[in-house]
């Protein structure tokens, strides 16, 4: 059972990974989704798996800590990162779908504004343009 | 007590959602709530001068079974820094964000990522302190996109997806140390961690937490998002980013690392000093290219990081000092420099060097105040810079790093030398506008808001304060960091009488 959620884990991380290198926003957001599950995956299996054992207590209803018993943490760990990746997805839907419908296009590539040395500033050329003309107009 | 830096902010927080139509009563709440919250935390420092370690159990659960909070002399240290940094963002913020973004609630948002930054200082709990970068991750999302311009949504979507990305390695790394030593507590981990087999397990999820933590706190192979987003929200929210949130990133490297690695530490270091010197380098040569104000200092930030990080990697007593009080130094640095960016763009309109000039003769007195944190990040005495240069260039010498202090040294020099370009570039050279005034986008006839001078001069006092007090606030960051070498006060005050 470990291995195999080993496997789907691994296998899910690296569908994320994959999917987040795409240039296509919606993609990058499906590579998160992907990721998010990977890593609850990996929690859930942090525990040791123990199947068919009662959390903490014996099952025979006696007093005193069983000798073995299944780890209920992983599920409260779990839990928490699902309600917060929830919250973060959520997010991130409505800050992909707001960047699409502002700049207009969905391809990373052209989203680079913001990295270069300086970024195209428009109102330079606007104040030039005005410099330009006072200085043939002769305005005061 | 211990509670109080966590509750406060949410208390404010709620106050200013009640508050929500009235843009200036939250203004006020803000104010007057960072200020309780410099007051509380002096209190704290205080307190924990006398005792040592404060804990405290949340739910009265015991120990490792619960969640802890723990508040050492490292924790108070940055708990104070950092409200500190919130009042002069709280001040600043009344003339710096305008009234869109308070009606669309800046102020609750502010409230809430001081909670996050505050929860991450005082937890005693890996998985507690997941929560609260999730809690000031979340926060700062919103404030970074907050007003919806284009520039903002861009750079905005680079922060949260590398950010997102950093938080799920970081979960990895703690599902996995759960897995191998089934504690979640800081100080129950630090006695379990040891008996991990093979010992390999360990530094694997060591490499896990340095690229979580690595991509917050703007390592050098994972920065990019930084300089990408920085520059895009109102210089405000820049500036309080700059002075909190790459440094909880720092912090909780410190913390961890020191709780977890520090028997591996042989293999840790090479690692941490070459990440440390291309950091810093990479930093200032990528600020040295700049022409945009705020590219330029978000670039700083990263190459400041560095030298934090060269602080940790030697793990000394003196090192580890030296980076603690270099990270308070930075942060009122760092943020006085970004005010100062905000206001010459309150008088001139532009963030670009190229087109501003001249200020030096109609604000004088704002060229000195931007001076006095310049200087103090390139290093220069009596500023506070030079003494935490000077405690880290001593501790690396003692062990002979010299190639480390060789890279410090020529960084900070080429620290002074961007600096000097900002100088020449908006304060001594004449304005290449012919004639600004025709134009209509500068304004000279107003003064600038006293709010906005209040925190540029208050954070400049603070820098000298820190120079000429050098040596009781190294005696502090000595206390401090002895707590981090050696964990063992930490270890017996959290689990207390369990063991």
């Amino acid at each position: 059972m470990s291995v195999l959620l080993a496997i789907t884990a691994g296998v899910l991380f690296a569908a994320g990974l994959y999917m987040m290198l795409r240039r296509s926003l919606v993609k990058i957001l499906v590579g998160l989704l992907l990721l998010s599950y990977a890593v609850n995956l990996l929690l859930f299996s942090s525990g040791t798996l123990t199947p068919g054992l009662p959390p903490i207590l014996p099952s025979d209803g006696g007093l005193g800590l069983a000798a073995s018993y299944a780890d209920p943490v992983p599920q409260a760990l779990i839990l928490t990162a699902i309600v917060i990746s929830f919250g973060l997805t959520a997010f991130a839907v409505v800050l992909l779908r707001q960047t699409y419908q502002t700049i207009g296009v969905d391809d990373l590539d052209e989203l680079r504004n913001t990295d270069g040395l300086s970024e195209p500033d428009h109102s330079l050329d606007l104040d030039e343009e005005i410099i330009e003309r006072c200085e043939e107009e002769e305005c005061p | 007590m211990i509670y109080l830096p966590i509750l406060l902010p949410l208390v404010f927080a709620l106050i200013s959602l009640l508050l929500w139509k009235s843009a200036r009563l939250q203004k006020w709440v803000a104010v007057g709530g960072t200020l309780v919250m410099v007051g509380v935390n002096i209190g704290l420092l205080v307190a924990v001068t006398r005792e040592e370690v404060l804990t405290s159990q949340v739910g009265s659960w015991q120990a490792p079974f619960g969640i802890s909070l723990v508040v050492d002399h490292l924790s108070a240290i940055l708990l104070l820094a950092g409200s500190v940094a919130a009042l002069a963002s709280a001040v600043y913020s009344l003339a710096g964000i305008d009234d869109t973004r308070v009606r669309w609630g800046y102020f609750p948002l502010f409230h809430f990522l001081m909670m996050g930054v505050n929860g991450a200082f005082s937890t005693g709990d890996l998985f507690n302190l997941y929560v609260w970068f999730e809690v000031m991750l979340m926060t700062s999302f919103v404030m970074m996109v907050l007003g919806g311009e284009r520039r903002q949504l861009e750079g905005g979507l680079k922060y949260v997806i590398l950010n997102l990305l950093s938080s799920m390695l970081f979960l990895s790394a703690i599902g996995l140390t759960y897995h191998y030593t089934g504690a979640l507590n800081l100080a129950d981990l630090a006695l379990k961690i040891q008996t991990i087999r093979p010992e390999g397990t360990i530094l694997m999820i060591g490499v896990l937490f340095l690229a979580g933590f690595g991509i917050k706190a703007a390592l050098f192979p994972f920065f990019f998002w930084l300089p990408a987003s920085y520059h895009t929200p109102p210089v405000t929210i820049t500036a309080l980013f700059s002075g909190l949130l790459t440094k909880v990133g720092f912090y909780a490297m410190l913390r961890i690392f020191s709780l977890l690695l520090s028997e591996q530490w042989g293999y840790v270091q090479p690692v941490l000093l070459i990440l440390a010197g291309l950091t810093m380098v990479t930093g200032v040569l990528g600020a040295a290219a700049q022409t945009d104000f705020r590219r330029l200092l978000s670039f700083h930030i990263i190459s400041q990081i560095g030298y934090l990080l060269m602080g940790l990697a030697l793990f000394t007593m003196e090192s580890v000092a030296a980076s603690i009080y270099f990270t308070v130094h930075v942060i009122f640095a760092k943020m006085a420099l970004f005010f100062v960016a905000g206001m010459v763009q309150a008088r001139l309109g532009s963030f670009d060097l190229r087109r501003l000039g001249g200020l030096y003769r109609s604000q004088p007195i704002l060229g000195m105040f931007f001076l006095l944190p310049a200087m103090a990040l390139a290093g220069l005495p009596p500023l506070s810079g030079f003494f935490a240069k000077l405690y880290l260039i001593i501790a690396s010498l003692e062990i002979h790093r010299y190639l480390m202090v060789g890279i410090a040294l020529a960084v900070s020099f080429l620290t002074l030398f961007s600096m000097t370009k900002i100088w020449n570039e908006v304060f001594w050279k004449p304005n290449p506008r012919s004639n600004p005034e025709q134009i209509g986008m500068v304004n000279h006839t107003s003064p600038l808001p006293a709010s906005m001078w209040i925190p540029v001069i208050g954070l400049g006092i603070l820098v000298i304060l820190l120079g000429i007090f050098a040596g009781p606030c190294f005696e502090l960051a000595s206390q401090a960091s002895a707590g981090i070498i050696d964990p063992q006060v930490y270890i017996n005050s959290v689990l207390g009488g369990v063991r």
